[in-house]
């Protein structure tokens, strides 16, 4: 058995593994990797639907999708939670890393599947979009790359696992785990049943592209397919919802309004999450409406309440800790008196705010069953998850990289004023893509659709004029969120490799308030009551947009 | 903190603030109103997706719809015939690469049944300006019936990629008012 060697953070005083450190390491480079290359394609894939650029030809924009999706939603957002996992489990708990020699094969599977998959798709025999719906074939290495892939990250939780189970037993930590690692643990738990499925479905795909299988049904092939790419994004959400309560500790200090209630939510997300495939199967034939009714709302919409609680008390951690802290005044001063110029916090509130507003609400409208008629398939449906996984889950990632950066990497940040504006402008065309292909989506438009003028179609059709505005206008903003992730990239990467080595103790925190004698945020009278107001105002905004969607559906032709 | 263990051992026995608990008892009960929602609308909503659906293949659904094309064909739109089906009959729709065959002609607020089912790929149903949408699958023929309630030309555009000649394929339902 190998020694474990460890060093005493001098910011946090835990103790570091250092081989959990080279993990986390490799897996957040492989992830940024991944991300550009990822953000690249999407960028050219916007360009093309703006009717005025049109940059790529047919074949290289249905590639150019196929990659990108591939990139950014399975690579780099799987790398980047494997090594949270890692830092939620080894470091938060103060724990030696289970088997770091698998961690490092579970990396090497990871990456070379990415890879392979990779050059399946640019080798152009694999355009089939990340989805890969049969009967449409992709070339046999691009699901084995794909069944490497999940196998690798399998086993990277199964190590969250064993770390956990270490930590137990050598009484590394007392009584609970922490919140953050709890809410890794529901991401891992999620993970695990979802690359089962992808394993159940892959691995007949992939005999049936070598011939060995003779069929796979379409309808069949969708209902596993989405237990894989829609619990997924509950992965994502899980992850990203433990980053939110963990830069709002490293920051504020702030701790849970109530752990039960925190640590409740995450259940919720575990017990109904995955029934989730349905959100693709609405408009499918075959299936009955009880079960699009009761999958789509996850059981009476018990894992939407699981975010709805996140949604009150992320935000009323962060009140109640700067109202400790001396930001008493009136409703808003500790939001105000936030430290905005910390990418750190701004990219984590943009965070929440936009995965509530745009990806959270148009989500559950979409998914409602009827109303999915009007929007399935448009472009509307990527306007949303722009809003949870790029919105949401990406931009969490991006503000707490920059307290993994020193606090794990050891470096300075590096161009502080770039980083310090990246989150808004990053924030700012992400919010645009979704608003604006929700727009487009709202007017019809379909999504994976290289002409939207049907110029070589043997029949005329066109969008209304709003609609290329839209297309447009997605354009611009996903030329902002592009030169926002490219600003983050080259901030990380002149961090790692250029950065001076931290030394000593750093400052984290955000800087307190005037110390005033209150009673705000002792356990005892904790209130919050501009964080109510937040909640107010999204509750207010879900239940309009909710009907006006039923609205628009009953404008639409008498069918059943 | 949420990055260590929660201070008191017994964090499952702390009692819930009350705005806690009001947003949960608020956020639980709008899940039921759009549960309910959505039951309701089965029993008095006049847009529900049919789910009469049955086993096909590609020839035999061809079949079926090269026969009514025989029967019913009216005139001819650039080589795709435009089939004009009585009122209330049983109308064939095929999705293929890259065609929706073939054109339709109904009459304003009478109702159809409308089959769909695609002959090599999956295709989506996207009838527009009206913007319904539908998943059509090799194999599967999904029954649903369908009250024109607007005149005028509507193209039907397909919305799952179905290979490289995807954004060419269109179809088209003609609307016309007889009364």
């Amino acid at each position: 058995m190998r020694s474990t060697v460890f060093r005493t953070c001098p910011s946090t005083g835990l103790k570091v593994d250092r081989d959990a450190q080279a993990l986390i390491k490799a897996n957040a480079v492989a992830a940024v990797i991944f991300l550009a290359i990822g953000g690249l394609f999407g960028l050219s894939v916007a360009l093309t639907r703006w009717p005025d650029v049109h940059l790529l030809p047919a074949h290289w924009f249905y590639l150019a999708l196929t990659a990108h999706g591939l990139d950014v939603l399975l690579l780099w957002i799987i790398f980047f939670e494997i090594a949270l996992l890692y830092f939620a489990s080894a470091i938060l708990l103060n724990c030696r890393l289970a088997a770091p020699r698998w961690g490092w094969a579970a990396f090497g599977l990871m990456l070379a599947g990415g890879v392979l998959t990779n050059i399946a798709v640019l080798q152009g025999e694999s355009t089939v979009m990340f989805t890969s719906y049969p009967p449409m074939m992709a070339a046999q290495h691009f699901y084995l790359g794909l069944i490497l892939f999940a196998v690798g990250a399998l086993i990277g939780c199964g190590i969250f696992f064993g770390t956990l189970v270490i930590a137990r037993d050598e009484k590394t930590y007392q009584g609970s785990i922490p919140l953050v690692t709890f809410g890794a643990l529901t991401a891992a738990i999620i993970a695990v049943f979802t690359l089962a499925s992808g394993a159940i479905i892959l691995i007949p795909t992939w005999l049936w592209s070598l011939g060995i299988v003779s069929t796979i049904d379409p309808l069949m092939y969708k209902l596993v397919w989405w237990a894989m790419g829609h619990s997924s994004q509950q992965v994502n959400v899980s992850a990203h919802v433990a980053v939110w309560y963990l830069v709002a500790a490293m920051l504020f200090a702030a701790k849970p309004l109530s752990e039960k209630v925190s640590r409740g939510a995450f259940l919720l997300y575990i017990l109904f999450l995955q029934l989730a495939s349905a959100h693709h199967l609405l408009v499918e034939p075959g299936l009955s409406s009880e079960w699009k009714v009761f999958n789509t709302s996850y059981a009476m919409y018990l894992a939407v309440l699981g975010s709805m609680i996140h949604g009150l008390s992320v935000p009323g951690a962060i009140e109640a800790a700067q109202r400790q802290r001396g930001f008493t005044r009136g409703f808003f001063e500790w939001l105000r008196k936030a430290p905005w110029s910390n990418p750190a916090f701004s990219g984590m509130f943009l965070s929440l705010v936009m995965f509530g507003f745009l990806g959270g609400i148009s989500g559950v409208v979409m998914g409602t069953e009827q109303i999915n008629i009007i929007m399935h398939n448009t472009l509307y449906v990527p306007g949303h998850f722009h809003g949870t996984v790029v919105a949401g889950t990406t931009l969490a990632f991006m503000a707490v990289t920059y307290l993994i950066i020193p606090l794990v990497f050891e470096r300075q940040i590096r161009f502080p004023r770039l980083a310090q504006w990246q989150p808004y402008v990053f924030g700012l065309g992400v919010a645009g893509i979704s608003l604006f292909m929700m727009g487009a989506g709202t007017l019809g438009v379909a999504r994976r659709h290289w002409d939207i003028t049907f110029a070589d179609s043997i029949l005329d059709f066109s969008y209304p004029p709003a609609a290329f505005l839209m297309v447009t206008l997605n354009g611009i903003a996903a030329v902002a969120a592009a030169l926002g992730g490219l600003m983050y990239v080259i901030v990380v990467v002149a961090s790692v490799f250029f950065g001076k080595k931290v030394e000593g103790k750093i400052q984290i925190a955000a800087p307190m308030g005037p110390r005033v004698a209150s009673t705000y945020g002792s356990a005892e009278a904790i209130r919050v009551p501009g964080t109510l107001v937040l909640v107010a105002v999204f509750f207010v905004a879900f239940v309009l947009y909710y009907f006006v969607n039923w609205k628009y559906l009953s404008d639409i032709w008498p069918m059943r | 903190m949420a990055i260590t263990p929660p201070t008191r051992r017994l964090w499952w026995n702390e009692p819930l603030h009350r705005f806690e608990l009001i947003w949960i008892v608020v956020a639980f009960l709008w899940g039921l109103v759009m549960f309910f929602m959505m039951i309701y609308w089965h029993a008095v909503g006049g847009q529900n997706l049919a789910t009469e659906t049955y086993r096909t293949t590609p020839n035999a659904f061809y079949a079926k719809t090269e026969a009514m094309v025989a029967q019913y064909q009216v005139r001819d739109l650039g080589g795709l015939p435009v089939v004009k089906p009585p009122v209330g009959a049983d109308v064939y729709l095929v999705g293929r690469m890259w065609l929706w065959y073939p054109a339709l002609e109904l009459e304003l607020g009478q109702t159809y049944r409308l089959h769909l089912s695609a002959l090599d790929l999956q295709h989506g149903f996207s009838l527009q300006p009206v913007n319904i949408n539908v998943q059509v699958h090799p194999g599967y023929e999904h029954v649903m019936t369908i009250t024109p309630d607007q005149t005028g030309e509507f193209s039907i555009v397909c919305n799952e990629y179905c290979g490289l000649g995807h954004h060419t394929m269109l179809g088209k339902i003609f609307v016309v008012d007889r009364s």
